[in-house]
Parts: C-alpha cells; structure tokens; sequence
C-alpha cells in the first residue's frame, strides 16, 4: 500500500484555499443523515463534536471521564500561539510556520505547518467569542507572551491556566450541542475495538466503565481524540488515565503509525524526589519568560543556592545559546540540562535537577508581577516541594511530556484506514521531531474547529454507504474479542499487579528509549519489552470481575497495550539512524554534542504498519521542502 | 524539605454500588515517605490490596496538578481535607503525623449519587452547563477577537470565576447541599464580559431551574462553600448570581 498524503498542489499559501474549494460539500439537508463517532474530549475531540453538530451531523461521542471537561487538555498551563502580530515585533502567517517548522527540526510536512499557522487566528477569535478570559492590557485588548523556540511574543494565555480555559470554552460549546439534542454524550465508555466494515471504519467497541458491559455504536465516519502516549515512560506529565489503548487498537486494524519515536521531554518538570512518586508535574514553558536557568560552576556544590555568588553560577542556556537564552526549544533545553547533570553539576539530594531561579525578575519587576504571571504555578510547586519558590530557586528536571507521534494521517487527518479520522496529539502530523511550547493547544483546536470539519464532509460525500447496524457479524467479532481479552487478563491471578508492571517497563523506556538513545541499548530494550510482555501475560493479577467498575482491569488493559507501543517505539528509535529534534542518537551528534540530522537518507515520515507483534513494515512517506531549506537549527 | 515515613490509620468508606449498604472498613498504611501525595498513600495500599487479590479502593483522580477536578473525597470531615484552597491530589502526607487516623468518605450529596466506594456521579453539574452555560457562537462566525476590547479588571474578575474545576467540593461542603457557588462562577464568568450579554438572562434563568430540577439545595449564606473550594471561588459570586437572577426576572421577555 502506497501512502498518499493528498497535499494539494499551488503555492503554500493558496494550498488550503484551494482543497476547501475542491472538497466536496454535504448539503445542509443531507448532514443529518450521517452518524459521527467521536472518541476523547480534549480540546480536539470537543472542538471537533461542537463544531460537527453545529454543521448538522449527528454526533456521538465517547469519554472515558465522568465529563468531557476533565480531558488532559485542561492540565496545559502556558498558552497558545496565533500569529496576530498585536506586539507589533514582526510576526506573520510565514514566521510562525516557519518557527514551527524548525522548532520540529524539518520532519514534518510543510503543507500540514502552513495550514496550522494559517488558521491560528481564527482560533483566537473563535475562543475570544465563546468567552474565554485571556490576559488583557490596561485598555482592554489582548496581551501575548514569548516561549520557547520564538524570538517574539506570540503567546495568549489565561494566566497560568490556558488549557483549562480553552478546554471549557470547547466544553461550554459542546455541552450547548448536547443540550440542543445534537451531540449524544456517552461518558465513562472507554473504546476498546474500531470496527471495520468493507474497508472502511463504521464503528466501535466499548466497556461501560460502571457496569462493565460492552457496547456498540455504528456510524459513517470514526475520529479519535484520544491524546498521546507518553504514560508509556509511567512517569509522566500526563494525567494517571491518559493511555493509547484507542490508537494502538486501530493500529492494530490497520491504521499506520507515525514516527512513534517522536517523544518530548520537557525541560522544566519537577524532579522525582521520593521513590513512591505516581506521576511528575510540569511547570510551565512560559517560566522561563523571567526564570533564569543554572547549575553551580562547581561539581558536586551541595551549598544552599542561595549562597552561591553570582560568579560561581553557571548560567548555561544563556552560555551556549545566547541569541534565545533560557528560550531555546525544549529538546535543546532538555538535553543542555541532561548533561549538565550527567556531568556532575546537578543539584538537589539527587543530583537530578538543575535551578530556575526567579529572584533577578523579581528584583526588576517586584514580587507582585511575577505573582500575577504565575501565582498558581508557584503555589503548586510549594504544595508539592514544600519551597517557596518567591525565596528558594525552583528545582526542575525534563520528564516525559508530549508525543509528536501518533497514527500516521493524510492532508484531510485521514488515517490509512478510509473513515477513520485521528486529530490532536492523537495524530503525528505537525509537530515533526519537536513540538514547540503553545502548539498543542493550537494544533487541537485547529484540526477540531477549523480543518477537520471540512475534510470529513469530503470523506462522506465521496464515498457510498452501506447501511449498517450494530448487530452486523463484524461488530459482534469485535465485541467477542474484546470480551475474550478482557476474561484472559483476569483470568491470569498470577503475582504481579499492573503497576509494578507498568513501572518497570517505564524504566526501560526511560533508560534506552528516553532522552539518548544509542543502537546497542535499543537493541537490548526490544528484547527487554518483549520479555515483560511475557511476563505480564503469564504473571499479572487483576481482582474483581469484569462486570462491575473495576479500576485495575481499566489500567490492565492500557499497560497490555503500552507494552507493545513500547517495541514499536524502540524499534523506530534504531532505525532512524541521525538525531533530530526530541529522537537524540548517541552515534549521530556533532562536535559539541548537538543533534545531527541526516536529510539525505531520513528526510521522511516513518509510517510503521501492523502484521504481527513483533512485526512490522515500515513505510517512508517523504518530506519534500520547496519553501524552507532544512539547516542546521540553530538557537546560538 | 527531608522526608520522614509515616503509618497511619485509615478509616475508608467502601461501597459496593449505588443500592447496596456501605460501612467504614479500616487499612493500614505504612511507611508511606512524607512527600507522598495523598492519593500516591492510596495507590500504595491499593496495590498491597491488589496484590492480596482484594479489591482496590475506588476513586477518582486523574491530572494529579488540581486543574481537571476528578478527584475528590471528604478526608476527616472536610472536601479535599484540611488544608485550604487545594484539591485532595494537591495534599501531601507531611501534613500528617506519624500514627494518625484519616477518615475518609465520598463527597456526599443527593444529587451526586454514590457509584461505588469514594466515586460519586456528578453529571448533574454537566447537565447544568448543558442547559445554558456557554455563549451561543458557531464555530466560524466569531468577529476579530481585539475588536472586543474588555475592561482589564472585568477581564480579570470573570478570569477568578472562570477557574471553577467542577469538582462539587461547594456542593460536598454545604449542609443544603447546594450548587450555587459553581452555578455562580459560570454565570458571573459569562456575565462579567460584553460576549456574554446577549444571552445573560436566560443563561442564568435556565441555569437556576435546571439546578433546582437536579435536587440541589438552596442557598442559606453559610460560607461553606467558599472556605472549602479549591479555586477559592469567591462567595460574591452568589450574591452576582442573585442579583443576574433578579435583574434577569425583571428585565427578561422570555417566560423560563
């Protein structure tokens, strides 16, 4: 099977123009015939539910929460990139594609960039309109911020809460849908199996999370929502349910997967500081707008931080990069922090963190401004550290963050398997090897809103229907066979339970598929994943039945799955034989340790297809750069 | 901060489902570290539950950041437990003391019914949004967001309002067992800005009567709300309700 990205032709400006003409229309009297199935109510799955609904499709959607606005879109804190210009600092529709382009580290596609950039002021105004509270000026316009991988301000945000903001202002337009009879709302149902009818997907399966019961839901087109993957690493910024049991079952059937190597590591999360630590927690890129990062000049330096003088600190980022500072992208500013560690600068009981020091803005601006700009961030980080981060430098470590991987789409966020769409961090399409800060919350709402509305209209009225209902013969396959994984699973009631199994495959995760990765321990993780995955089906233990609410079997499930995404990732990891972006190999670096891309024999998308566990075929969808020559990214 | 270990006492609310009887059973957990969060003190008796081949305490949690307002559980008589302006994922064990005994409990209410041990269902605060919490704009049809300038400090009030998590912590708290502060954090929300205006009277007509429909309780000015909701969602926010609600009763042409 080929792999056709539909990327419209003409000049990149006229590109989107042009496919919404092409696209064919359903007229507004023939919307209502066709049955939507949306699975995940983030940012992506809301906006996209609302906005279908509002056209006049029917609309179903499935949450695993008890409400849609609990989606892991609510955690991001920092903002949202649109490229108004309002500074007035040179901003356009080019810069930030063209930011965004490098800040991936040139392997994503330039048409997908293009297009987000493009409609990243409609979603300002869209979430202006529906009453989102972004930041103001005094005369009661718009105010922005900068993050990393921008030398301007492009960034609206809502305090420290932009996610939130933004998720309730999807949630608020999505619940006038379900009030208005457009949207059916089923929450506490986790999908479980995609069905696949003639080729193309028709619907799915899922567990009542109360009851237990299997149900099936028909319909013409399927979008999964369902976020990223990065609870594979168990430690993680990701909330505790967030899981790829919906994209790696479509995977399964038939979906490819894109560059799963692709994984973010934040740089300033809180660093682990006791061994019983669920989950890490991320304090916002927008941070490092006033917080100056450094380590002591000297190794091992165990005085207070407060104690150490201006001249024995080493002020690192703004040392190796200083045209952006403590604003270089995540995967530079990750890895700088990494070595400095490694090296033996680290500070903290562990040695694993480095400081993010506010008291120089505080200083020049005064305490009350910085509280204003992060007041809740610093109230978190000294509910959970016990410092206070107004007096003590913050300690932060990168931790697992975002996924720019995901199922594999065409230009229209079709998947390969025809009616199955994948939209948000759910897809791999445009982030390349790197995410900037501020783009997933743009990149949600644009495939929600603004693109996918379009392209799925295309997709129904292009396409022939046989009817079909829930008791088809492949919808009953499907069912029986999520019912015989779910009996297997708590049949086992053997030793371990499926934390420790979890945590043990994070840390390999983390050791050989994390921030460096190098062919021999990649060689070694594939052999270590398949071994765990053994002994997770010999040796899990699962209490309870599965006819009633039972949390364990839920994360059974999810771990089975991250257990063979886990393999996947590895085995992309070793094939991609340059770094880029967040992909870091050992073997390919230059001199001072900086990633070394190889564009002549990885200029692709690595599109991986499903035969067998353990077995895959890869396919290259390549990347062709006619407006931005790749270069060297640099941030120096 | 050093850590120290602590063991503790723990008296927990177990329910096998919405009609069958539940009882306060007693675990032990020990040597949890004092930089635990409460809910990792939970995982860990969990698992040496799991690992027993007994079933795990239920409970809802997710971001574990106090932002998506999963988790939520009444701990020694108070929503979130004892501490102010934090959810119960934001608590950590060094504000126990070593040999303490922790009760804990649904949030209780007769319109968020128990599901199963400390998870309740909640959907009633859904379906007040449903019936009027928004502004009415089709995706596609918003005006250029600066040619809607908003005062700062309006911009900021409803900001303050706008934080509400939806955790039913208010409602947890109150002994009436009512929705208004979280019905008035989204009113206030949407009242407070110029996009709000077109629709403020029936938003806050049709919010008020499908929260009475849901069997909430009224509103008796104790303040139990605002003491105990994690977001410190101000109390004034009532009082805008009422008067949104009043001025909308007198001003509206629309019988709700």
């Amino acid at each position: 099977m080929a792999l056709e990205s539909k990327i419209p032709a003409g000049p990149i400006q006229d590109k989107w123009t042009n496919h919404k003409f092409n696209l064919k229309l359903v007229s507004p009297a023939n919307k209502r015939k066709y049955d939507i199935i949306v699975v995940g109510t983030g940012l992506a799955g809301s906006s996209a539910a609302a906005s279908l609904a509002e056209l006049g499709y029917n609309v179903i959607v499935l949450t695993f929460h008890d409400s849609p606005r609990r989606a892991h879109s609510i955690a991001a804190q920092g903002g949202i990139n649109a490229a108004k210009n309002y500074p007035n600092d040179g901003d356009s529709i080019y810069r930030l594609f063209y930011d965004t382009l490098k800040g991936g580290d040139y392997r994503a596609r330039e048409a997908n960039v293009y297009r987000l950039a493009e409609v990243s002021n409609n979603i300002i105004d869209q979430c202006v309109a529906q009453g989102v509270p972004f930041a103001r000026e005094y005369g009661g316009l718009l105010d922005n911020r900068s993050f990393g991988g921008a030398q301007l301000s492009r960034t609206f945000y809502a305090r420290g809460q932009t996610g939130q903001q933004l998720l309730l202002g999807a949630y608020s337009a999505l619940s006038r849908q379900v009030g208005l009879g457009r949207v059916k709302l089923y929450t506490r149902r986790e999908m479980l199996g995609l069905v696949v009818i003639d080729g193309m997907a028709r619907g799915v399966v899922a567990r009542n999370l109360v009851t237990g019961e299997l149900e099936r839901f028909a319909g013409h087109a399927v979008v999964l929502a369902t976020g990223g993957y990065s609870r594979v690493f168990y430690l993680s910024t990701n909330a505790m349910n967030c899981n790829a049991t919906a994209i790696w079952r479509a995977h399964k059937k038939g979906a490819f997967f894109g560059n799963p190597c692709f994984t973010q590591i934040h740089p300033t999360s809180l660093p682990l500081h006791h061994e019983q630590q669920s989950k890490l927690t991320l304090m916002s890129e927008s941070l490092r707008n006033d917080g100056r990062v450094w380590v002591p000049k000297q190794k091992g330096d165990k005085r207070h931080p407060n104690d150490i003088p201006e001249d024995e600190r080493d002020y690192y980022l703004e040392r190796m990069y200083p045209s952006y500072g403590n604003l270089t992208p995540r995967d530079i500013a990750s890895r700088a922090a990494k070595r400095m560690c490694d090296e033996g600068y680290g500070v903290g009981e562990t040695g694993q963190a480095v400081y993010l020091d506010f008291s120089d803005a505080i200083k020049r601006l005064g305490k009350k401004v910085i509280e204003e700009r992060y007041g809740n961030l610093f109230q978190m980080y000294e509910m959970i550290t016990g410092d206070n981060p107004y007096e003590v430098p913050m300690k932060i470590y990168p931790a697992p963050h975002y996924t720019m991987g995901g199922l594999w789409v065409d230009y229209n966020l079709m998947s390969t398997i025809p009616g199955l769409f994948v939209i948000g961090e759910a897809n791999f399409s445009d982030h390349g090897a790197n995410r900037l800060g501020a783009s997933a919350l743009m990149q949600g709402l644009a495939d929600g809103y603004f693109i996918l509305p379009y392209t799925i209209g295309d997709y129904l009225a292009s396409h022939k229907f046989i009817p079909v209902k829930t008791d088809h013969e492949e919808f009953i396959k499907e069912e029986n066979a999520q019912k015989d994984l779910i009996k297997r699973l708590i049949s086992i009631n053997g030793k371990r339970t499926v934390d420790d199994l979890h945590r043990e495959l994070g840390k390999i995760m983390w050791d050989y598929v994390g921030m460096s990765r190098n062919a021999e321990g990649l060689t070694k993780a594939i052999q270590m994943i398949g071994d765990l995955r053994e002994e997770f089906w010999r040796n899990v233990k699962v209490p309870g039945n599965d006819a009633d609410l039972n949390q364990t079997l839920e994360r059974a499930g999810r771990v089975a799955d991250f257990m063979e995404l886990g393999e996947l990732m590895a085995r992309d990891a070793l094939h991609r034989n340059e770094s880029c972006g967040g992909h870091f190999r050992e073997e390919y670096q230059t001199e001072d340790g900086e990633a070394k891309r190889d564009d002549e024999n990885f200029a692709y998308v690595a599109a991986w297809e499903f035969k067998a566990l353990g077995e895959w075929v890869l396919h290259k969808e390549p990347l062709v750069f006619e407006y931005v020559k790749p270069s060297t990214r640099s941030y120096k | 901060m050093s850590s120290k270990k602590l063991n503790l006492t723990l008296k927990v609310w177990r329910q096998p489902g919405p009609n069958a009887k539940g009882e306060f059973k007693t675990y032990y957990a020990k040597n949890i570290s004092s930089d635990a969060s409460f809910l990792e003190m939970l995982d860990i008796v969990n698992e040496e539950l799991e690992a027993k081949g007994e079933e795990p305490i239920a409970y809802e949690h997710d971001c574990r950041e106090g932002i998506c307002g999963t988790c939520g559980m009444v701990i020694n008589g108070r929503p979130h437990g004892p501490l102010q302006g934090i959810t119960t994922c934001q608590l950590h064990m060094r504000h126990f003391k070593d040999g303490d005994v922790i009760y804990i409990e649904p949030f209780r209410a007769r319109a968020f019914p128990v599901i199963k041990d400390l998870i309740v269902d909640r959907s009633a605060f859904d379906k007040i949004i449903q019936a009027g919490g928004f502004i009415s704009v089709n995706t596609g049809s918003a005006p250029e967001a600066n040619s809607i300038p908003v005062k700062k400090e309006n911009a900021d009030l409803a900001m303050d309002a706008a934080a509400c998590i939806g955790c039913g912590a208010c409602v947890a708290a109150c002994p009436n067992a009512s929705a208004m502060l979280f019905v008035s954090a989204k009113v206030s929300h949407l009242a407070l800005l110029p996009q709000g205006l077109p629709e403020r009277e029936i938003r806050v007509q049709r919010m008020v009567a499908k929260m009475d429909e849901l069997g909430f309780g009224n509103c008796s000015n104790i303040g139990a709300c605002e003491a105990e909701c994690p977001k410190e969602i101000k109390i004034t926010n009532i009082a805008r309700l009422n008067r949104e609600f009043y001025r909308a009763k007198f001003l509206s042409n629309v019988e709700e």
